[in-house]
């Protein structure tokens, strides 16, 4: 449980780090059009008149509330403009994992299995080349291939113009299934292919590049050798004795992809003008909407570490040697 | 009482070794054909960044509107971008900011991170859990979030962004500091050190520091990969480099926020620097790897 010291250490240096801004929190919170009793007032929430702990207190106790105050550009709380924008961003991030995952995995597997083969070297050299290229060049150079010079996918945005979906959960794929509006899945699942493609290119080369080196090392233990030396068949032990326990530090690596995917949903959301969090975080820095980029930090870092937590939990009930 | 007489033996061979270690350290890194090729780009990227006003054609701020987003042609290679500055130009002397700014940041990072992996690795106890809980909360920020607040409230600029990003690669270089210093803190030739009088400084520096530099540096070099391309995203969300600096992410940015034209007419404009990115970072992660399997006998294949 060294969970909650870290989120402590999280919450300060957020605290600290929107204290350390030149000029007056309150000032800075709320923009330059703010009048004077309006200035006053959030002096008097934020308690900028008690001492620097009780102001950290008061901080804390709201954001576990879930109320880190109101965006300076939109007026509204910051939690309900992030909850608009979580399903978008859900939806794009989810997608672009599960591509990495159903990617990366079997490609690795095979790589290791074929070791020193053409496609091995292939592979592995654009695992390289994927994790090397900035996100945003691959962004643009998809629109220009698919979306400009081949007229392929669709983009900007989640939706065409001329597509209309009752909106449920929030999420395009989910609703329209909901909803038998096959159209509108279709034109959501177009729109969302480029976007995701971008976003899925690191973490796919890295689970890639993960699952080969501990199916290469798993490969050479002696169960492995017992099995194949007793006759299993070959396909049986790459799955059921290699796969299953190089697949642990492959997990790891995944819940670690997730930090990579927030950074990289804010830059991929940006380009596609995607609705999401990660497109509010750069309006948010543009117009130094601080109460925002403090909330986005705050909630990324707590997903971040939650979904760590997860794992580490994964890991023990897959692995038996593992104790918590 | 055997053991001491082995490490003694390996004592008085340890000059014989180093030097056919080493050997096999460049017989095995130049035999790598992908860390060959990485050290010559990185090569031609450095002479370019080096040499800029010697290489480039034009001056890298020259802007020409009538001409913008022509194509490559004879006179401009690469093209000319949004302002109908000359692409090329701008490459060679965004190798310059760019590389730099990654190496300054990895620069921060490595000094302040061997400073507290040592410190925690070598004293231990309550130094060492305060310090590195201090690193995991550092590494509990997703590192482009890290960086974004940082940069926000220092204001946004480019010596901003590389202190951002050095803040966020401190942990990773303090963990494999630190590793290598526990691994040698208990053995022999440290308690003989400690035994003749030597301060913790002169331990530090004879006997600890030079038996943690090979992983060190492996991590540094995968590390400046991802600095250059952390600073090239910085700079696309407006936290870097500013226009009009040639810096190659900056480049990109400029292109995209000129609006939807540049990617029907000016896709030069985006093709062009983005290579330029892309193969730094890919020439340094091609020598990371190659140290890496040159420096650890079990990883050569």
């Amino acid at each position: 449980m060294q969970i909650i010291p870290v989120l402590l250490g999280v919450s300060i240096v957020v605290f600290f780090m929107v204290r350390a801004i030149p000029g007056d929190p309150a000032q800075v919170m709320l923009g330059q059009q703010a009048t004077q009793e309006q200035v006053q007032q959030v002096r008097e929430k934020m308690g900028l008149d008690k001492p620097v702990f009780v102001q950290y207190g008061l901080f804390l106790k709201d954001a576990l509330r879930g109320d880190l105050g109101d965006s300076t550009v939109t007026g509204r709380p910051v939690t309900t403009e992030l909850l608009t924008r979580l399903p978008a961003t859900f939806e794009l991030t989810a997608f672009a994992m599960l591509v990495a995952v159903l990617v990366g995995v079997p490609v690795g597997v095979i790589s290791a299995v074929k070791q020193y083969s053409l496609l091995d070297k292939t592979t592995s050299v654009l695992a390289l080349t994927g994790i090397s290229m900035p996100i945003f060049w691959l962004a643009m150079i998809l629109v220009v291939i698919f979306g400009v010079n081949l007229e392929l996918l669709p983009f900007p945005g989640r939706l065409g113009p001329t597509t209309a979906i009752t909106s449920i959960t929030g999420v395009v794929l989910v609703d329209s299934l909901i909803t038998l509006n096959f159209a509108g899945f279709w034109d959501g699942l177009l729109h969302l292919i480029m976007p995701a493609l971008a976003l899925a290119t690191i973490p796919m080369a890295v689970i890639m590049r993960m699952t080969r080196s501990s199916m290469l090392e798993v490969m050479n233990e002696d169960y492995v050798r017992t099995a194949r030396a007793k006759g299993v068949v070959p396909w049986r032990v790459v799955f059921k004795h290699a796969l299953r326990n190089a697949m642990l530090p492959t997990i790891t690596v995944i819940g670690l992809q997730a930090g990579l995917l927030m950074g990289g949903a804010i830059i991929t959301e940006t380009i596609f003008s995607w609705p999401g969090i990660g497109l509010y975080v750069y309006q948010s820095v543009g117009s130094r909407d601080f109460p925002s980029i403090q909330g986005v930090v705050l909630y990324g870092a707590l997903l971040f570490v939650l979904i760590n937590l997860l794992v580490d939990v994964l890991y023990a009930v897959l692995d038996p040697r593992v104790r918590l | 009482m055997a053991e001491a007489q082995m490490q003694q033996d390996a004592g008085a061979a340890s000059s014989v070794e180093t030097r056919s270690r080493r050997e096999d350290f460049l017989r095995a890194f130049f035999s790598n054909r992908l860390a060959m090729f990485g050290t010559v780009v990185m090569a031609i990227f450095i002479i370019m960044a080096v040499f800029a006003p010697l290489l480039a054609p034009y001056d890298p701020l020259d802007q020409n509107l009538p001409e913008k987003f022509d194509g490559p042609s004879l006179s401009h290679p690469f093209g000319q971008d949004e302002l109908g500055r000359d692409i090329l130009s701008r490459v060679i002397y965004g190798a310059r900011i760019s590389l730099t700014a990654g190496l300054a940041a990895v620069t921060l990072a490595t000094v302040v991170g061997t400073l507290i992996g040592v410190i925690a690795g070598y004293f231990g106890r309550a130094v060492d859990s305060s310090l590195m809980r201090l690193m995991d909360v550092i590494l509990a920020f997703p590192s482009i979030l890290l960086a974004i607040i940082i940069v926000s409230v220092l204001g946004p600029s480019l010596p901003n962004a590389m202190l951002a990003i050095g803040i966020v690669f401190i942990p990773q270089i303090a963990r494999v500091v630190r590793s290598g210093v526990i691994s040698v803190r208990e053995r022999d030739y440290i308690e003989a050190e400690r035994a003749l009088g030597a301060s913790n400084t002169q331990i530090i520096f004879s006997g600890i520091l030079p038996n943690s530099t090979a992983p060190l540096i492996v991590q540094a070099t995968l590390t400046l990969a991802t600095a250059i391309l952390d600073v090239a995203a910085l700079s696309f969300l407006g936290l870097g480099a500013r226009a009009p600096t040639p810096e190659w992410g900056a480049m990109l940015t400029d292109a995209f926020r000129s609006g939807f034209g540049v990617f029907v007419q000016g896709q030069h404009a985006i093709i062009f620097p983005g290579i330029a990115i892309a193969l730094a970072v890919l020439s340094v992660n091609f020598v990371g790897d190659g140290l890496r399997d040159a420096l650890d006998p079990r990883r050569r294949g």
